[in-house]
């Protein structure tokens, strides 16, 4: 039997993000003894990447807003497809999470009465997102990092011990959930700097590990964003919600090929930036779809206009949700009419003052003059899209974030679905993570103080968890290099199962998943186990072919187009798949051979969506969307 | 797009010893320092180890001397040297390595944790935080830190003074200090703790000589030395060689949240 280092705690959480800090402060503050295991130093996840702000109808910049507007918005955004009662919960509680990060020290920008500015965001009614210039997740992480840490100095006032409560395992990854019959008993790790493993024993695992962005070649992702949470789950036996939607972000950069996908953050369009082609067309005003039509400006007069007068006229189409612009953009290099590096151009320079543009929007200013040599405060950008977010995940309970079928199990954040049906509009994110973090980090804390005997971890299960992790150091003859495998794995998934999807392409991406798969078993690395990047990334390429393989194949089921979705052999969204869910449940028992299939579908009905819900909105724009059966009388 | 051959040098090794080692890598064009250490790894040093994660300068994890100076690998483009020249890789030099490029950077998180945190306001709710843009502004240019540790590495109090490190909280955790004592609502003086006395006394401010390395090679930019130690500095020795401020505390001594 290996020899592993094990701990006790009441309470694991995968992922120190915005997500996982929030569940991690809740469950301490809970009375909760909270480990946090994080694959990169404190501080540095994925959040810090966010950039326009936090959704929140707090109403500072606009009286108007309101919780019930902010959950119209974000079930159009989504398509309607979006679990409502977590999009309920989301635009009721986003308001009291942002104001409780100013008493933890959060610095946000500022109205000129002193509350939280606010700013306007694609497919947000109003200006709604609080946001510090273009740095806000930033903000965020450094808020709860410092309230974590402010956490860990009482602990040591009280019991002379930093992380008596609370402690982080930097540079550490979870390999795999371990349960003890059917419930969770804690997650085997090993640290990085080290290459040593251990097992945290715990009765209740919080998974907050982001998204999986790092499966395409084009992505605004870190390196993180491999689908850990995504795999631990299905490996565990939680299914995983609606995979086939993933966000494609309208504007990434696209020159030179080594920044290709970095973010270009949507306040630039919601401060003003405007898209054309390269005929100088603003082609946004072509691609207002039906749904829309009514909310959107027509004119460029019109569209100029809003920014003064909001109320009085309606959005520039720059500000439709992400995927709409996301595909327009598409068409238009298509349709050969884009920039000279294959993106449209983004123009800021000629609304805002060069002092303006630096104020509002500092990061990317500097991100363009280092890395692109270009100056938006006097030329456009070339942006196109790139892969940026994950609405599918795992299928969780609305209200306490428990992950189906795994008790002990839950998520929340970018590795949770539901929240946002078929397409996330801007700035949900950030708030997605506050609002179910909170949540899940309360009702982990709660379940691991329940009296009863604490889940035992069976020695077998960590031996069986410690040979696969050390497979990659056997490999022997056919070894096959994991970077390699990660490239032909980014390839197929970008060119077969992007942004534009066909029948045949993603039949062929299945193949090529089963054919990496195979090969992905015979991975190998040279070395030893002390920080060791080809190894780390031997062990990630599991999760994200597992992921990948959900991705194509609930893409190939759903046969409409939909928020993320978008099908060029079946383009109308229809109206009979609102009410489906497509889950994924692993194959069990996990088949011996490694081509073989993995994920196996299920079409599960939606809840109906409660009736004083659904009277928020005109019958006219309900018909749009809801099957016949599901309209009110 | 053009393409050439670039000589690099990289130091190899961990805890025990190593040394820099010689490579010849592809680069193209608009390319950064990390992308060279990507294809190392792709190609012939799978197990080079290196600390990444946004790749847009916004995380602050893949800090290295790039010859001999502190940068971020991600923001430093290859077209900012001579292509017949060897670039030299090595790990930040104030921290102990751990592996390749990769230094133990936990002297920082333990000086976090010494500064204490924000102090909210009493009697002041969430939602009824009131500041002013132009009130914020200082603090804020201090929160743009991505804690990459630059500065830390950078400064010579530790750079070769092993021995400083106890006394000493660094460029980054000193600005720390100086970011809560401008926020405009921190309660820190009602409820007895003066940071500008702990800035002096228990962080080690006097140890800076203002030599301004730390603002020097700070990526986002800011001005730690002229827009936080040196005010931090000026209030300090305000509190310290203030007569009135002397009398105060002498008259007073009894009153627990006296200045």
């Amino acid at each position: 039997m290996a020899q592993v280092d094990r701990q006790q705690w009441d309470v694991v959480v995968v992922g120190a993000g915005g997500a996982g800090l929030r569940a991690a402060i809740e469950a301490r503050e809970r009375g909760a003894r909270t480990a946090v295991v994080c694959k990169s130093l404190f501080g540095k996840a994925h959040t810090v990447m966010a950039e326009g702000g936090i959704a929140a109808s707090m109403g500072n910049v606009n009286g108007h807003d309101n919780w019930q507007v902010h959950f119209r918005d974000t079930m159009r955004g989504g398509k309607f497809l979006g679990q409502w009662r977590m999009a309920e919960l989301h635009a009721r509680e986003a308001p009291d999470r942002v104001w409780e990060l100013e008493t933890w020290g959060a610095l946000f920008d500022r109205t000129p009465d002193g509350r939280i500015s606010q700013r306007n965001f694609g497919g947000h009614e109003y200006p709604r997102l609080a946001h510090v210039g273009d740095r806000t997740g930033l903000e965020l992480i450094r808020t709860l990092q410092q309230k974590a840490t402010a956490l860990q100095q009482e602990d040591f006032a009280a019991y002379g011990d930093h992380e008596a409560r609370l402690k982080v395992f930097q540079e550490c990854t979870v390999t795999r959930v371990l349960k003890d019959g059917g419930r969770v008993a804690g997650a085997f790790c090993y640290e990085r700097e080290s290459g040593r493993f251990f097992v945290l024993e715990a009765p209740a695992v919080v998974l907050a590990t982001g998204g999986i962005g790092k499966s395409f070649k084009t992505t605004s992702n870190s390196w993180e964003y491999t689908g850990d949470g995504h795999a631990l789950a299905l490996l565990a036996g939680a299914p995983l919600l609606n995979m086939e939607f993933v966000q494609f972000h309208p504007t990434g950069m696209v020159w030179p090929p080594s920044v290709k996908g970095i973010l270009v953050t949507e306040s630039v369009r919601g401060d003003g930036g405007v898209l054309r082609n390269s005929d100088g067309r603003r082609f946004m005003f072509d691609y207002v779809p039906d749904v829309f039509k009514d909310k959107y400006a027509q004119t460029e007069d019109e569209a100029d206009r809003w920014y003064e007068d909001p109320d009085g006229n309606r959005r520039p189409p720059e500000l439709l949700p992400r995927d709409e612009v996301a595909r327009a953009i598409n068409a238009e290099v298509k349709a050969g009419r884009g920039s000279p590096h294959g993106g449209v151009y983004l123009d800021v320079s000629t609304r805002m003052s060069p002092e303006r543009v630096k104020r509002r929007l500092p990061s990317m200013y500097h991100q363009f003059k280092e890395l692109a040599d270009v100056d938006i405060t006097a030329e456009p950008m070339e942006v196109g899209p790139t892969c940026h977010y994950v609405m599918g995940g795992v299928a969780v309970d609305s209200e306490t974030a428990a992950a189906e079928g795994v008790p002990g199990l839950f998520a929340a954040g970018e590795v949770a679905g539901g929240m946002h049906g078929s397409n996330r509009l801007g700035g949900n994110s950030l708030s997605d993570l506050l609002v179910f973090g909170r949540r899940a980090g309360l009702h982990a804390a709660a379940l691991a103080a329940a009296p009863g005997p604490r889940p035992r971890v069976s020695p077998e299960q960590v031996d069986a968890a410690a040979a696969e992790a050390l497979a990659p150091f056997h490999a022997g003859e056919g070894a096959e290099n994991p970077y390699t495998l990660h490239q032909e794995l980014q390839n197929a998934m970008n060119d077969l199962v992007g942004i534009i999807r066909r029948e045949d392409e993603m039949a062929e991406a299945l193949r090529r998943l089963a054919s990496l798969r195979e090969r992905a078993a015979r991975a190998g690395v040279e070395g030893h186990r002390q920080f060791n990047p080809g190894w780390h990334l031997a062990l990630d390429l599991r999760n994200m072919l597992l992921v990948s393989e959900c991705v194509a194949r609930a893409a190939l089921e759903r046969t409409e187009s939909r928020g993320g979705h978008t099908r060029e052999d079946c383009p109308a969204m229809e109206r009979a798949w609102r009410p489906v869910n497509l889950l994924c449940r692993p194959v069990e028992p996990p088949p011996a051979d490694p081509a073989a299939d993995r994920i196996r579908l299920e079409r599960v009905r939606t809840e109906p969506i409660r009736p004083d819900l659904l009277a928020l909105f005109e019958k006219e724009e309900l018909v749009k969307y809801l099957a016949e059966e599901e309209l009110p009388a | 797009m053009t393409t050439y051959d670039a000589r690099f040098r990289i130091w190899r090794g961990d805890a025990d010893g190593g040394g820099l080692r010689d490579f010849t890598v592809e680069v193209h064009d608009g390319e950064v320092v990390l992308d060279i250490v990507h294809r190392l790894q792709a190609t012939e040093a799978p197990d080079l180890a290196v600390r990444w994660n946004c790749k847009a300068g916004k995380c602050g994890s893949c800090s290295a001397e790039v010859n001999g100076r502190p940068r971020l690998m991600c923001m430093t483009r290859m077209s900012v040297f001579d292509r017949a020249e060897t670039v030299t890789i090595t790990p930040l030099r104030a921290f102990p390595v751990v592996r390749d490029l990769v230094t133990d950077v936990s002297f920082n998180y333990r000086k976090a944790r010494e500064v204490p945190a924000f102090v909210p306001p009493e009697g002041v709710g969430p939602g009824e935080y009131r500041m002013q843009q132009v009130d914020v502004d200082r603090s804020q240019e201090f929160r743009k830190c991505i804690e990459c540790f630059l500065c830390q590495d950078t400064c010579h109090v530790v750079r070769d003074h092993e021995e400083n490190k106890e006394a000493f909280a660094g460029p980054r955790f000193l600005m720390r200090v100086a970011e809560l004592d401008m926020h405009p609502l921190d309660a820190a003086a009602a409820s007895g703790l003066d940071r500008r006395r702990a800035a002096q006394e228990e962080h080690g401010l006097g140890y800076c000589n203002i030599t301004k390395c730390c603002t020097e090679v700070c990526p986002e930019g800011i001005r730690i030395t002229d827009n936080a130690l040196i005010p931090l500095k000026e209030r300090a020795a305000d509190r310290k060689y203030d007569p009135l401020v002397w009398l105060g505390n002498r008259i007073l001594r009894r009153r627990p949240d006296a200045p």
